[in-house]
């Protein structure tokens, strides 16, 4: 084999003369100083490459960024930075890189307050938000421009045209198992929980639908369709989070634990004061 | 044409000797009617029970009427539009045709719930009456252990109807009695094949509990609560000690007209707060579970609170799984032993409690009085126990609600309820046997001492005591000498000379108490009956 045959002239260059080198034996001080010279060759080629590369960078981004995603940046250098990093790529240990999740994950997040987070915990919970709407706007601007990702279609009705059968329907075989059967939420593993859904808005169930947000999996356009995702939203909006319960009371629909306890607190309770008042009749 | 006198008065007795003459029920009624019945308000618990009964009878008729028990699939087209063109059986479609078509029928269905659920909780509630009372000594074990087999029947008559609308939830549940019997060594498979002929769920399973839960299980029922009752009669209601109670008499109102009275008062009463829960408060809202499918389960899937605790026995059990190599292996789930085992037991002891029991005081008396549950601490404290034990499991059963609508960890929760069961049942022992302790003392210490009256003396040495007004004749000492009967002792002043509050009213007094002076400048205007001076124990 050819490769078996080393020092050949044939190769020439910085190798062979390297393994030359190598073969014939020097003296200390020049064995150090051809390293410090080789040292230094390589930092200053890896700085320049640097110096070449890294403004490069900078100067294709920055004119990407249209008047919105600059206030969105502006916002998210102030209050997103120390968790998710310069440039959304993320902390470790803090925060994830932001880089692809898309505008609809901005939106949920920032939108429903649980993004600032108060603190690490479990799951981010749903607060008063802190950014306006506008605000909110340009912030997933940003990321959006940054990097990409799902984007909830405009308009804020966005159930129209979908039935609420096939909508109930996939709410069950997709959502119940978590989010329960009347909407309500449930609890999850080691202090996780799917919350109540009945108070959210069309856009907030379209973008927690598309990215998954805390422990939610993800239902892409792959899963459900956009027009499955319009059923399923019409179904949560004119079915569960209209109150309109025709037995009654609905006891918060938890099922047969607040049954149970209603049947004692209530049932019980009255049917022994009539009990104390009938025997106290005599 | 001379009329003849017609007397109105004389018509009911007339037509009496008439009834009788045919029927001979003279001596037999009479002595029916006057039949004597003690009153106390904790012995009218059953009676719910009774009542609520009569209600799931009346409603459960009206549902029959219209409840279709077939697995057939069809596509609803009724009126609730979140359900249109869905597949599902025609037990569901009927239940929600009831439900939304059917005049009344959703009022009748969530009555029938409520009143289930009540007869369930009555039952409990007077089984506790009779535990800690100590009613279920001899001669009453037997009607003990009928009372407790109907809390099993009832039990069963809950689950069938759990099961039957088909929807949801009841699917889930169905498919939860199916894993427990699979679980069951060696014969698991063939039961769980026998019941569902064949896999679950099959094509038959609702006709079949439809047939239990609208026959088998209500006769089994009205034969069970008939003997019970039967047994009441023949044995005698027991009855508290008190003036003029012996064990071998029966203190209490004649059954007519006053106890029949008051009794067809109370079912009305029942029946009223039966029929606003199921007007008022919805249960069951089987148009949200949708229809069952295999693949859907929904969180918060609980079963009726009187089955919940082995839902919580199965949630707190580790996953124990036991690998027996008998030829190609052969393995006992951990669902066996909170699901099989556990209820096995929780059957077998209690149903024989009342022998067990007589067997530990070497006791073959007949008992007619009760007992106060602090003068028998340790089956007071048994008792509390039991019943923590049974709430801890019942709480586990619900865990994911309590851990979602109170902010805990779900696993946290798991946790808390695995220790809760082994340790909250002998605190609450433990602090009942006590509690009961401290009742009697101070029972004994009343009639020693007499009632507190509140009113400090200071000694002429400057030590201050309270006086104590005695309940009876006095020694040198101011100790009294009275005997603990069993019964209320006085602990207050305005109760005494009586067991109870002499009148009074429900929601005021009907005689009202003397006004006190206002202040030691104004004197009570009118010289004051002269007084017995109260004296003060060992003071004077």
């Amino acid at each position: 084999m050819t490769s078996d045959t080393p020092g050949g002239d044939r190769s020439g260059g910085l190798l062979s003369r390297l393994r030359r080198a190598r073969s014939t034996p020097r003296g200390k001080t020049r064995r150090r100083l051809g390293a410090a010279v080789r040292l230094l060759a390589a930092l200053i080629l890896a700085g320049g490459a640097y110096t070449v590369f890294a403004p490069g960078l900078q100067a294709q981004d920055t004119p990407k960024l249209t008047t919105a995603a600059q206030e969105g940046k502006s916002l998210f250098d102030t209050s997103c930075v120390s968790c998710h990093g310069r440039n959304a790529q993320g902390v470790e240990g803090r925060g994830p890189s932001l880089i692809g999740v898309g505008a609809a994950s901005v939106e949920f997040q920032v939108g429903t307050g649980r993004m600032p987070l108060a603190r690490q915990e479990a799951q981010a919970e749903a607060k008063p938000p802190v950014f306006s709407d506008d605000q909110t706007t340009q912030l997933s601007q940003y990321v959006q421009e940054l990097g990409g990702g799902p984007q909830v279609p405009p308009g804020e009705n966005l159930h129209s045209g979908g039935s609420i059968d096939e909508g109930g329907r996939l709410f069950r075989i997709n959502c119940s198992s978590c989010h329960s059967f009347g909407g309500g939420g449930g609890a999850l593993s080691s202090g996780k929980y799917a919350p109540d859904i009945k108070s959210a808005s069309d856009r907030q169930i379209y973008a927690a639908m598309l990215t998954g947000p805390q422990n939610m999996p993800v239902f892409g356009d792959n899963q459900l369709r956009p027009e499955q995702k319009a059923d399923i939203i019409a179904y949560v909006q004119q079915t569960l989070a209209e109150d309109r319960d025709p037995g009654g009371l609905n006891l918060g629909r938890l099922g047969p634990a607040t049954e149970g306890i209603a049947i004692f607190l209530v049932g019980m309770v009255a049917l022994i004061f009539a009990a104390l008042w009938i025997a106290g009749k005599s | 044409m001379k009329r003849r006198r017609f007397d109105l008065a004389a018509v009911p007795g007339k037509a009496a000797r008439e009834v009788d003459d045919r029927l001979q029920v003279n001596t037999p009624l009479r002595s029916l009617l006057n039949k004597v019945f003690p009153d106390h308000w904790s012995f009218l618990l059953g009676e719910i029970a009774l009542f609520s009964f009569i209600v799931l009878l009346l409603t459960g008729v009206y549902l029959t009427l219209f409840f279709e028990p077939s697995l057939r699939e069809v596509t609803y087209d009724g009126s609730f539009a979140p359900l249109r063109n869905t597949h599902m059986s025609a037990a569901y479609e009927s239940s929600l045709n009831i439900s939304f078509d059917i005049r009344g029928g959703l009022v009748m269905r969530q009555m029938h719930h409520w009143a289930a659920l009540l007869f369930m909780a009555s039952i409990i509630v007077h089984m506790m009456r009779i535990f800690f009372t100590g009613a279920f000594r001899k001669p009453r074990e037997l009607n003990w252990m009928i009372g407790y087999l109907l809390f099993w029947v009832g039990f069963l008559a809950g689950f069938t109807g759990y099961s039957l609308p088909d929807d949801g939830l009841s699917g889930t549940g169905l498919r939860i009695a199916s894993a427990i019997m699979l679980s069951i060594p060696v014969v698991g498979t063939w039961v769980t094949t026998a019941i569902f002929a064949g896999e679950f769920p099959g094509h038959i399973i609702i006709s079949r509990f439809f047939i239990a839960h609208v026959l088998l299980i209500p006769g089994l029922l009205v034969a069970l609560i008939t003997v019970h009752l039967g047994l009441v009669f023949k044995q005698k209601h027991t009855q508290w000690p008190g003036p003029g109670r012996t064990n071998s008499n029966v203190v209490g109102e004649r059954m007519f007209p006053r106890y029949a009275l008051k009794q067809g008062g109370f079912f009305m009463i029942v029946f009223g707060v039966i029929a606003l829960l199921g007007g008022l408060v919805q249960i069951n809202p089987i148009w949200l579970f949708g229809p069952y499918e295999a693949g859907v389960v929904s969180a918060a899937s609980q079963p009726d609170w009187y089955v919940m605790f082995l839902d919580g026995s199965t949630r707190l059990m580790p996953p124990w799984e036991i690998n027996i190599p008998i030829g190609s292996g052969y393995v006992i789930p951990p669902l066996f032993w909170p699901t099989v085992v556990l209820p096995g037991i929780l059957t077998m002891v209690p149903l024989f409690y009342p022998f067990i029991e007589a067997r530990l005081n070497r006791d073959r008396e007949l008992h007619n009085l009760l007992q106060r549950p602090r003068d028998v601490p340790g089956r007071t404290a048994l008792g509390a126990m039991a019943v923590s034990f049974w709430l801890v499991l019942t709480l586990s059963g619900a865990n994911d609600v309590i851990a979602d609508k109170f902010f805990i960890s779900l696993n946290a929760m798991t946790w808390a309820g695995r220790i809760g069961l082994i340790v909250v049942p002998p605190l609450a022992y433990y602090f009942t046997y006590r509690i009961c302790l401290g009742l009697q003392q101070h029972d004994r210490e009343v009639l020693a001492h007499g009632v507190e009256t509140g009113i400090i003396r200071r000694l002429p040495d400057g030590r201050f005591v309270e006086v104590h007004q005695p309940l009876g004749q006095t020694d040198e000492h101011g100790h009294g000498e009275l005997e603990y009967v069993g019964w209320v002792v006085p602990k207050k002043m305005n109760r005494l000379g009586a067991l109870g509050p002499a009148i009074k009213g429900f929601f005021y007094p009907i005689e009202k108490p003397v006004e006190a002076p206002v202040s030691p400048g104004h004197p009570p205007v009118e010289p004051r009956a002269e007084r017995e001076e109260i004296g003060s124990g060992g003071s004077r």
